[in-house]
């Protein structure tokens, strides 16, 4: 019986061909660098779904336990898909003394999704971040890696009208 | 290239020096602040103007890390005669070339003036923000272009290197920091030489050099500047505390979201190995030293110092029990020297200018400077570098410029999710180790909020306690569930369905906690509720006697009646004719705040 989110086969070979030159790149303890290599991995694959962890896991030898307890831990980690556009709203202090909340707030009721939620279109994902280092621009929203400081919440709108216009003139 | 020696390093540098040959540098500021402001197009349209004009040969374009000033951004600084325009927009290269650099004449309308000042100043040197600061552990951000060596060089980088390595045994390098008095910036101000000494004394040859670069206080930038602006700084100290400490091997543990960060180390890194800075046999002196990057991935408790080593390990960085301390068994169980960024940063210019210079700075117990993120409800946002000692007052107000509107200060936060708040009445308190312990704050990484009349101190607390029980890595149940008792609490409170005894169960939990977590996370978690409570308990009784305010009204004495408000309400409650007081039908409010926003003449009182 096989299970079906555990099936390996399903992952691009190409991407595990480059992962596999990265893992074999690092020098000396490879399974110390577990870390190193689910950020690769998540750079490659774009999130870590579970059969990517468990190929991980084989690849290090170590238990699939041992590196779920690794993915879970680290809020960087993503085990569901993400977005093309991640937005991503800073809710460290400085942004939030100013704010920042409200943007939040913004962003979820115009995309229709909670925070850490992929858009039905599969085209954002929202998520907080704390502190990006930008705080003399607070509040501060990113969308990969564009920064917009002093965004109020109206500016949303135009933000989000800005990425989905870039979606219809691809398409 | 490979230097051997301290005379080859001080020929390299004459060449370098000769290498210059361009009479004018401008001096644009590329740290994330002004990034984010299109600081790179500057840099480039600057550069093919400057070529366009053949210029190029004498005047050359510099990208710098973080000025400090992040609130007058992007800034550019013309060297030699450190002319500083700020807020410069691509629009105004035109302006600057045409002007400055071919008719000669200052472009004027760029200058910065002080606030309610006429006076155009020309220098950077020469604002308020600046003059009471001083530059040690900064002092290259913002005046080199931290990717080239040569320039770091040139500032006499690498020469408290070679200096170690030609006269000092690793014990005078001890002996050097601990007389200087240097404590440990990452937040628990450790003395950095008596931990360098333990360290060294501790058995075994396997040995590790750890840089703290996690930098989770949310609303900090210090080390992020500082790694950004002048990297080499940081990568020189740890050759030097390595050295001392005796071992051959470093790490920087980087917080994933510095991306741009990290890859600037790499590059830096690789750099110092090919002119025999970092690896086999540094300067010609037989030691060994190699510095390797390793990645966190977003968890704010890993820059606890044993979490950092679990996670640099590759384990879930849960924290440790003390003892034993890093310094016996730290990573891969082998003896380990953790220190901080900003730490770090300190090490060279001691070396260099001498314990006693170093120790003069500061007050008795707090030597040297430190530097801050200043943010929140104030006029110059950036990052300063003060003498320690010096007051919460001249911080907000002399280099601060005070509340951008006027309104009153009523509070700074100091210390992040550790710390606490210390209210107007306490601002000559001077900012050292000690003294913001006995008023219940502490220095942590560095980050000073400023608030306002305006600020919800619960809601400031319940941001925090949201932070604390997000990043409680779950392993005690004090901290994992307490936080989160403790949170639940206050939003009962903000949601006005709390009571008065639910005070008293926020003292108590709090306390719980404080003695009970493991690691520092869990022991300070309660500090912000429990400061915040201390000293404004009138704010928590409104919310627990539900006699608290929740909609807006407007000051009839300061409304002059511009009709802007009713305009921007979006629920239509408030009325009033043109030039005449406006009012607030309170009972159609739903407190989103646009008048308060849009009103000319702050009359609009927030609840
Ligand atoms: C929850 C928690 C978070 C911490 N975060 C940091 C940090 O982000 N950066 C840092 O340098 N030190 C941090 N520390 C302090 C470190 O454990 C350690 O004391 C420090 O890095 C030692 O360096 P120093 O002596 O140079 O200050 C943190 C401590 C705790 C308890
Ligand atoms: S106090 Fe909190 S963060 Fe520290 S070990 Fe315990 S649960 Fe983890
Ligand atoms: S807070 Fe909003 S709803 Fe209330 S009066 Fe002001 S604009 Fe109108
Ligand atoms: S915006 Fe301010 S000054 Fe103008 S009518 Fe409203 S309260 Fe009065
Ligand atoms: S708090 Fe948002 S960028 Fe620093």
């Amino acid at each position: 019986m096989k299970n079906k989110i555990m099936d390996m086969s399903t992952l691009d070979k190409r991407l595990l061909k480059e992962l596999d030159d990265y893992i074999n790149s690092l020098d000396g303890d490879k399974q110390e660098h577990l870390i190193l290599v689910l950020h690769k991995a998540q750079e490659l694959f774009g999130y870590l779904p579970q059969n990517l962890q468990l190929y991980v896991a084989r690849k290090l030898n170590l238990s699939s336990a041992r590196v779920n307890g690794v993915v879970t831990f680290y809020s960087f980690f993503n085990e569901e898909p993400v977005g093309k556009y991640r937005i991503s709203v800073c809710m460290g202090t400085a942004c939030f003394v100013k704010g920042a909340d409200k943007v939040l707030e913004r962003v979820q009721d115009l995309l229709k999704i909670q925070k850490d939620r992929i858009s039905e279109d599969g085209l954002f994902t929202i998520n907080d971040v704390r502190c990006i280092g930008a705080c003399g621009l607070a509040p501060v929203l990113t969308v990969n890696d564009k920064v917009y400081g002093k965004v109020k919440p109206n500016d949303v709108d135009d933000i989000i009208r800005y990425y989905r216009g870039l979606e219809n003139e691809n398409s | 290239m490979k230097i051997a020696s301290y005379q080859e390093l001080k020929n390299w540098q004459k060449k370098c020096q000769n290498n210059k040959n361009y009479k004018i540098n401008v001096l644009v500021c590329t740290g994330t602040s002004c990034l984010s402001s299109d600081s790179q197009t500057l840099v480039e349209m600057l550069e093919s103007a400057l070529e366009s004009h053949n210029l190029q040969v004498e005047i050359k374009v510099i990208k710098t890390g973080c000025f400090g000033f992040c609130g007058q951004g992007p800034m550019i600084k013309i060297e030699p005669d450190e002319i500083t325009y700020v807020k410069v927009k691509v629009e105004d290269i035109e302006d600057i070339v045409e002007n400055h650099f071919l008719k000669n004449t200052t472009v004027k309308r760029l200058l910065y003036k002080e606030p309610g000042q006429t006076k155009l100043l020309e220098k950077s040197s020469e604002m308020q923000f600046y003059k009471k600061q001083m530059r040690v552990a900064l002092r290259n951000c913002g005046e080199i272009d931290p990717e080239n060596i040569e320039d770091y060089v040139l500032n006499d980088g690498y020469f408290a290197l070679a200096k170690v390595l030609e006269n000092y045994s690793p014990d005078e390098v001890i002996k050097i920091i601990k007389d200087s008095g240097l404590r440990g910036r990452g937040g628990g101000g450790f003395s950095t030489g008596l931990k360098w000494e333990l360290t060294r004394k501790s058995p075994g040859n396997e040995k590790y050099l750890i840089c703290n670069a996690d930098e989770g206080d949310p609303g900090a930038f210090m080390d992020r500047s500082i790694l950004e602006g002048d990297p080499h700084s940081v990568i020189e100290a740890m050759i030097i505390a390595g050295y001392a400490i005796g071992a051959n091997n470093g790490l920087i543990y980087i917080r994933a979201e510095y991306a741009l960060v990290t890859e600037r180390l790499r590059r830096v890194i690789t750099d110092a190995r090919k002119y025999g800075l970092l690896g086999k046999d540094i300067l010609g002196s037989g030691f060994d030293f190699d510095i390797e990057i390793k990645l966190g991935a977003g968890a704010f408790v890993c820059g606890e110092e044993t979490a950092l080593i679990r996670s640099m390990e590759g384990f879930r960085g849960e924290p440790d029990k003390k003892p034993p301390f890093p310094s016996q068994a730290g990573f891969r169980g082998k003896p380990s020297n953790v220190n901080n960024v900003e730490t770090f940063a300190n090490i060279p210019v001691i070396i260099l200018n001498g314990a006693e210079w170093f120790a003069k700075i500061g007050t008795k117990k707090s030597k040297g400077t430190k530097v801050f993120s200043l943010v929140g409800q104030i006029r110059n946002i950036g990052l300063v570098e003060v003498p320690m000692g010096t007051t919460i007052k001249e911080m907000i107000y002399d280099i601060g410029g005070g509340h951008p509107e006027e309104r009153e200060i009523k509070a700074i936060q100091i210390g992040g999710p550790s710390g606490g708040v210390i209210t107007k009445e306490y601002f000559d308190t001077q900012i050292d180790y000690d003294s913001l312990v006995e008023m219940g704050a502490m220095m942590g990484s560095g980050g000073i909020i400023v608030m306002d009349e305006d600020t919800d101190m619960v809601q400031i607390a319940k941001f925090y306690l949201d932070f604390i029980q997000d990043e409680s890595c779950g392993k005690c149940t004090p901290c994992r569930i307490g936080t989160k008792r403790m949170y639940e609490i206050l939003e009962r409170l903000v949601n006005m369905e709390g009571s008065p005894e639910d005070l008293n169960s926020l003292r108590t939990l709090g306390r719980i906690i404080k003695d009970t977590s493991l690691c520092g996370l869990g022991q300070t978690s309660a500090n912000p509720v429990l400061s915040t409570m201390k000293y404004f308990p009138e704010e928590y009784e409104a919310y627990a006697y539900k006699t608290k305010k929740t909609k807006y009204s407007i000051d009839p004495k300061k409304c002059v009646g511009c009709t802007k408000c009713a305009k921007a309400c979006p629920v239509e409650c408030i009325e009033g004719k043109i030039r005449e007081p406006h009012i607030i039908n309170e009972s159609e409010c739903i407190a989103c705040g646009s008048c308060y926003e849009v009103c000319p003449v702050n009359a609009v009182i927030k609840p």
